[in-house]
């Protein structure tokens, strides 16, 4: 066993409190998911930090490149008609 | 190639962080490898001297939150190994180099803990740097790293206020004890304000950190704002300092100090200190004494993992 690095990359999310979405709270290494899950607990939430915790291998999420940028979020940026701000509404009218 | 060093540029210009994916000149990487590295590094070394009193501490209180400090350099040491890794840095290599002698680590870990209140002085003083230090890189313009400082300022502020509260127990105690604190105030003040690095006028490669934005302030303003806030701290214990060139200016507002002894400094970043030999050979130690377990761990999860392929299969 002399290759190194047999220990997998993990990212690790947290949900800080009940009714919060989990959050990514920094990453670590481990021997498997189990190990993984126990050192995120160690690392992360020495105070209380959490309620629930997830563990992924680094490997295993697909990302969006950012050289491809523009491109990619291209679709967005020219439909301004998609917020609310686009749209005259006169004064006077309430609840809207 | 141009076209990404202008957009580096900017964001850099524009405060706006870069992070493991964007393009950076490998000059900038490196040097972030360098320093999270060397930080990551003081954080496991950092946990040397204190370790040394966890079994002979006071009373079980400060045992516990002894315990509990030591267990927090540890986490801080985990946040940065995992910030310098995302910039391609390699773990276990870090650690090789570090054994061998090829990456550095905080100089102050090189002295000795020699009774019971340099670990209080530890606490207060060292970690009490480390804040002023690490507050000012919460801003540093690569996201990861700046992302663990904020953590660590966190944590850290517990480690300085319990330092602070074991000193001035000491310092109101017997005669012998504020003898004692103030003999751990004498052999940690001037490691402390050593912490900061070379003055900035032999600091060659800060100006190209500041350029970068990975430092922001320089290592005399970092080592001022330490002094300042803390001489006030030793005085309302009833100590002293140990520098008969101390002078409050009341013109600039600041403590104006004694000329740091730079050949003490430059000899233990050469390996001369007290403790250096010690520091490798407990980490060394350390290291080959666990290596059965990360390798036994990596052989069951491997194991685990093809069960659950048959099982699947089956």
């Amino acid at each position: 066993m002399d290759n190194k690095n047999h220990w997998s990359l993990y990212e690790v999310f947290v949900r800080s409190k009940q009714g919060l979405s989990h959050r990514h709270v920094g990453s670590l290494r481990a021997s498997d998911d189990e190990v993984a899950l126990q050192n995120a607990r160690d690392v992360y939430t020495r105070r209380n930090e959490g309620v629930s915790i997830w563990v992924v291998k680094s490997e295993l999420i697909t990302s969006s490149q950012p050289d491809e940028k523009p491109e990619f979020f291209d679709p967005s940026l020219d439909k301004v008609y998609r917020h609310p701000t686009f749209y005259n509404i006169p004064d006077g009218i309430e609840h809207m | 190639m141009t076209n990404q060093l202008h957009s580096f540029e900017q964001a850099i210009e524009k405060d706006i962080s870069i992070e493991p994916k964007n393009w950076m000149p490998e000059a900038y990487r490196k040097t972030l490898i360098r320093q999270i590295g060397q930080h990551a590094h003081s954080e496991v070394v950092g946990m040397l001297p204190e370790g040394n009193w966890i079994t002979r501490a006071p009373s079980l209180k400060r045992k516990a939150v002894l315990l509990a400090k030591v267990q927090d350099e540890a986490g801080h040491a985990l946040y940065l190994y995992s910030a310098a890794e995302t910039l391609g840095a390699d773990r276990d290599d870090m650690m090789d180099k570090l054994i061998a002698g090829r990456m550095k680590y905080s100089s102050i870990f090189n002295y000795p803990t020699l009774s019971w209140a340099d670990v209080a002085a530890i606490g207060w003083l060292v970690d009490g740097a480390a804040i002023v230090n690490q507050v000012a890189l919460c801003r540093t313009s690569y996201g990861p790293y700046a992302r663990a400082m904020v953590r660590i300022c966190k944590e850290e502020s517990f480690h300085q206020r319990q330092g602070f509260e074991a000193m001035m127990q000491l310092a109101n105690g017997t005669p012998e004890q504020k003898q004692m604190a103030q003999d751990a105030v004498n052999r940690f003040w001037w490691p402390a304000l050593m912490m900061f690095g070379p003055s900035d006028d032999n600091s060659p490669n800060s100006a190209q950190s500041m350029a970068w934005k990975i430092k922001r302030f320089s290592n005399d303003e970092l080592r001022q704002k330490f002094v300042d806030n803390t001489v006030p701290q030793v005085l309302q214990l009833g100590l002293s300092v140990p520098d008969p060139d101390l002078r409050f200016n009341q013109d600039t507002g600041h403590y104006e100090f004694g000329e740091i002894n730079w050949t003490e400094f430059f000899d233990v970043i050469a390996g001369k200190g007290p403790c250096n030999h010690e520091r490798i050979e407990a980490r060394r130690k350390a290291w080959e004494g666990g290596k059965w377990v990360r390798d036994t761990a990596a052989v069951y999860a491997q194991k685990q993992q093809t069960q659950q392929q048959q099982q699947k299969v089956a």
